[in-house]
Parts: structure tokens; sequence; C-alpha cells
């Protein structure tokens, strides 16, 4: 492995250690650059959480590096208290059943109502 | 690049042999698709996991030539 990838892994290891709800995504919360970002952003909105996004687009190493991480080929990504949840699809399917509400209240992440 | 709907079908078919699978196209580009797949190999398996597993069959494809996938997945009722 090169010093560019154990890098990109520590520094995955880190962010999702620091940050209870942490996105991967394409472009910023305010300015989501993919609509499946987006919708993921809507998402978390929504539900009035509390969330970090990184912009891949603005860091090659990370973009690679987080889909070896996750063993997951497609941006965005969801990690609650250090555990990946799933990409658009299955947040989206997570949320309209209520199930991702669970997922928050379960880790003890506040959402609004 | 681009994926036509066969090409996906039968790769995920490659990958999860008992797949039943539709392939709906989201916008008419062949790049956007919705994938709806029923394995019995996804028992007990995670949504994660799942979703996982048919990646594994798109091999470096997907997130390449494949842009977007929207993928459901799910095991076969009893």
């Amino acid at each position: 492995m090169s010093d560019t990838a154990t890098t990109a892994a520590d520094r995955i290891k880190q962010e999702i250690s620091e940050n209870p709800v942490l996105l991967y995504m394409k472009g910023t919360p305010v300015f989501p650059q993919c609509g499946f970002s987006a919708r993921v952003v809507q998402i978390l909105t929504t539900l009035g959480v509390k969330f970090k996004g990184v912009d891949v687009l603005a860091d090659p190493a990370i973009r690679q590096g987080v889909k070896d991480f996750s063993n997951w080929p497609t941006i965005p990504q969801l990690y609650v208290k250090g555990e990946f949840v799933g990409g658009c699809d299955i947040v989206s399917e997570m949320f309209e059943s209520g199930e991702l509400k669970q997922v928050f209240a379960d880790k003890g992440v506040p959402t609004r109502g | 690049m681009a994926l036509d709907a066969a090409t996906i079908e039968k790769l995920i078919k490659a990958g999860l042999p008992d797949a039943r699978i539709t392939i709906e196209a989201l916008v008419d580009d062949d790049n956007h698709w919705s994938a709806h797949v029923v394995s019995s190999a996804f028992k007990g398996k995670s949504r994660v996991q799942q979703h996982q597993m048919v990646y594994r069959a798109l091999g470096s494809r997907m997130g390449n030539e494949l842009h977007a996938l929207a993928l459901q997945t799910s095991a076969p009722e009893e």
C-alpha cells in the first residue's frame, strides 16, 4: 500500500471517529454537486440531524480512499458513529421506512421532533 | 462510456446466478439505471452487504462506466 493510501485511510478513520454523523459527498451541504449527494443532504436536513460534509471532489485521495475504506464504489457515503450506514439508495429506503430515524435514536444522535 | 441494460443484467447474473433482475432507465442516456435484484444469496445479509454483492458482480464498472445505478435488493419471500 502506498503512503498516500495509508494517509487517506488514517484521515478517514480520524474523521469518522471525530464526527458523529459524517457524509462523504460531491460538493458541500450548501451546494451539492450531484443529485444523489443532494438527496442525502435533504434527508439529514429533514430529520434535523447535525452532520459534517466532506467534499470528495476537493480531494482525489479521499475520493478514492473512502471507496476502498468502505468497500463501496459510489459517493455519497453516510457514516454514523463510525459505522457505515449506506449510500443514497439505502439511506433513502431507511428514511422512508423510518429505520433511519431509529438508527439515530439508537446511536444517541439527536433528531428534530 | 455507458453500459446497456442487457450488459448490466448479464454481469449481475454472472455474480448472482439465481437473481431475478428488473432494470429500468432513470434517464434515457444508457447511464442512469435503476435495478431491483432478488436473490436467495441475500438471505440473512444486511442491506449494505447485499449491495456490496451486486457491486462486486459489476466489478470496477460501478462508479466508472456505470455512473448511476439505483439499487434495491431483497431476498425472495418464503
